[in-house]
């Protein structure tokens, strides 16, 4: 019960957007896709619910092709918000319901009970063009999940909310991941994937540059963050070659090195020059900087 | 197939209960409530004491015969003998008590002579009447004096006997053709604001749905293709609903007045006695034609980001419409033209002109099959090539709208293996 993308491609004209993608998306639990702009996320997504064919390649879910069969055990929310503006909440969410296989009495009891999850039950029969790009959000989250998809796909689902909606949201889509969706998402925000996924793949340029669960590509990446509080200016660390970045903060420093064994040596000089030290501590990297290495290494 | 019927149910239901779809309908409702009260609404705007002119008869023997004259054809005019000068005529007339003032003599050949003084220089329906009737008392006036009898003056005016006959056996016959002119016009008219209303609306509701970005949820959950059929036969549902509505009305209004229309309009029309089988021919066409405009109004909908940009793209599909319209125009004059004969083969004028020389003239059975065969053959074609566009189409956003963006999307809904 798996989601399979096998060396899949997908030329626009002479753009390609994906470049002989490999997947393996497992069932349950949360798998983040992180890229910049254009990296090939909503493109792979696209061909992933059969919107786009691929130009080779394969995409198996279960074993099997998707199709229009099994486009009802699967949620969506595009990047774009798509909703009827003009439609009441309700009208809308039981007609995307009842094109996803539902019954309209389902569908009605559904929904009632997401909306008063999300707070936003006294809005069940206003257009949606009156609701609060936030509030609108939540509707469209809504209608990516009522009929219970096995297989969830969510393009940016966080943007454009505030911090208790985010919060709100997080805590349906790990509900929903704890019953045993398998969820898919997209997201710029580093600290969203790091928080919920385990496992994971940065895409740029329509490659996958880092792919797999997220503790094993933290330690395989091998550089560490070293961060140092000191009652003295410690500047005099950008002069070794050994250290990779310096980062000054606001009672110290920020090292990034390229093994743990090095901590030893930088503790050793600082002890010559008999400074004070009041923190000294090894960190794990964060996805931020991996991300930062792995994109932005195709900017220089 | 169930996503088919969802689909459909929805366009259908969301609407029919649209403000505009009702409103518009309530409007054609009273257009067609005050045509079928025309002659009242008529009579409110007239005034009902009926027009008046004033004559002064210099010679004093004209004004008998024309008075008998025109009250044979028209009651409502009152032609009054006026007994003061003609200045005081004329100061009457402007201030409205008459209609006009007629001033009859005699000229040197002693025959009679009219001035006809009113307010202004258009020329008016009294004064038609009055012209018409003063010739006929001046004919009468000059055959009694010539001596000829009435007789042999009936006789002179007597219209020739002149009668067609077609020696083709199964040639229409005059009655016929007009009964069959009757149910063509109106078919091609009917047809005509079909195509230019559910067509318009088609594409306008796909476009919303594509501007909405709606669709790209829409088409993950039923294909393209599903969609877009729901769609056209959703609101050629509801174009049946509001025409039915509309014709329901005006056959209770027609039917409360049917006998006093029944002789005239009715004949002249020829919905009493026309055959079943063009009924036939007329619900086959309109089906086939609205299927035609509506796949590609369909398609053209798909192809553009904003409601707004709709207009410029179907436009094209507005002008072949009018063209078949005017072809068929022209065809109901001349319905055996060999510039009929051959657009009623060609896919985007068939339905309106194949139905007319169905109707109008003798056409061979295989010329109406092979017809019906370009049109299904073309519509089919248009469907397969419109869902693939559909398809493409839906996904694709930007600016430009050209012919190459249905390049672009049958591009980007390829199927590669």
């Amino acid at each position: 019960m798996v989601l399979q993308i096998q060396k899949v491609s997908k030329k626009f004209g002479n753009h390609t957007a994906v470049n002989q993608l490999t997947l393996d998306i497992p069932e349950r639990g949360m798998f983040g896709f992180l890229g910049g702009n254009g990296a090939g996320k909503t493109t792979t997504f696209r061909m992933i619910l059969g919107l786009l064919d691929q130009t080779s390649g394969d995409i198996r879910w279960n074993g099997k092709k998707i199709t229009q069969k099994t486009s009802d055990h699967i949620g969506y929310l595009p990047e774009e918000r798509g909703l009827y503006p003009k439609l009441t909440v309700k009208e809308q969410l039981i007609y995307l319901g009842e094109l996803k296989g539902l019954r309209k009495q389902t569908a009605q009891q559904e929904l009632a009970a997401w909306l008063e999850r999300f707070q936003i039950n006294h809005y069940l029969n206003k257009r949606v063009e009156e609701l609060s790009k936030g509030n609108q959000q939540k509707i469209q989250f809504i209608s990516a999940v009522l009929h219970r998809p096995k297989l969830l796909i969510l393009d940016e689902p966080f943007s454009g909310l505030d911090p208790i909606n985010v919060e709100m949201m997080q805590d349906a889509v790990q509900e929903l991941a704890e019953q045993g969706t398998s969820i898919v998402f997209s997201s710029h925000q580093m600290n969203v994937v790091e928080e919920l996924c385990e496992s994971l793949c940065i895409l740029r340029k329509g490659e996958a540059v880092v792919k797999g669960n997220l503790s094993d590509i933290k330690h395989s990446f091998g550089k560490k963050n070293l961060i140092i509080h000191a009652n003295e200016a410690l500047d005099f660390l950008r002069e070794d070659s050994r250290i990779l970045a310096f980062k000054p903060l606001a009672n110290g420093c920020r090292l990034q090195i390229e093994d743990e064994s090095y901590a030893q040596h930088i503790m050793q000089q600082l002890q010559d020059r008999k400074i004070f030290i009041r923190k000294f501590e090894i960190e794990e990297p964060s996805l931020n900087d991996i991300f930062i290495e792995k994109v932005g290494e195709t900017y220089e | 197939m169930n996503k088919f019927w969802t689909v459909l149910g929805h366009t259908y239901m969301s609407k029919l209960k649209a403000k505009s779809f009702l409103i518009t309908t309530g409007i054609a409702i009273l257009v067609i409530i005050g045509i079928a009260n025309a002659d009242k609404l008529a009579d409110l705007f007239s005034n009902e004491e009926g027009d008046e002119v004033a004559v002064i008869d210099e010679t004093g023997e004209l004004i008998a015969p024309l008075q008998q004259s025109v009250s044979e054809v028209d009651d409502s005019l009152q032609v009054k003998e006026y007994d003061h000068s003609v200045d005081d005529g004329k100061e009457a007339v402007e201030e409205e008590e008459y209609d006009g003032l007629l001033v009859l003599d005699w000229n040197e050949e002693q025959e009679p002579e009219a001035a006809y003084f009113q307010n202004d220089a258009t020329e008016s329906n009294e004064e038609m009447i009055i012209n018409q009737q003063l010739q006929q008392v001046k004919i009468a006036i000059a055959t009694e004096q010539a001596g000829v009898d009435e007789a042999t003056i009936d006789s002179i005016y007597d219209d020739v006997v002149f009668e067609r006959i077609a020696l083709d056996e199964s040639a229409k016959t005059e009655e016929e053709l007009n009964e069959a002119r009757g149910i063509v016009y109106v078919m091609v008219i009917v047809l005509y604001m079909a195509i230019l209303i559910y067509g318009q609306m088609i594409a306008t509701e796909v476009a919303t749905e594509k501007s909405s970005r709606v669709m790209e949820i829409l088409i993950s959950s039923a294909s393209p293709v599903t969609h877009m059929f729901a769609k056209i036969i959703g609101i050629g549902l509801l174009g049946l609903t509001q025409i039915l509505v509309l014709v329901g009305v005006g056959y209770l209004l027609i039917a409360n007045k049917i006998s006093e229309y029944s002789e005239g309009f009715f004949d002249a029309f020829g919905f009493s006695s026309t055959s079943t089988s063009i009924y036939f021919y007329a619900i086959l066409f309109f089906l086939l034609g609205y299927f035609l405009y509506a796949t590609i109004s369909a398609m053209l909908g798909s192809l553009v980001s904003r409601v707004e940009d709709v207009q410029q793209l179907i436009l094209p599909i507005i002008f072949l419409v009018m063209i078949a319209f005017f072809i068929a125009m022209y065809g109901l004059g001349q319905p055996d033209a060999t510039f009929i004969t051959v657009s009623s083969f060609i896919p985007f004028f068939s339905p309106m002109i194949m139905f007319l020389r169905v109707g109008m003239v003798d056409v061979p059975v295989w010329q109406v099959g092979v017809s019906i065969a370009i049109l299904v053959v073309t519509i089919y074609i248009l469907a397969i090539l419109g869902a693939r566009i559909y398809r493409g189409g839906v996904l694709m956003y930007g600016g430009s709208r050209s012919l190459k963006d249905i390049k672009n999307a049958l591009v980007l809904s390829k199927k590669e293996k």
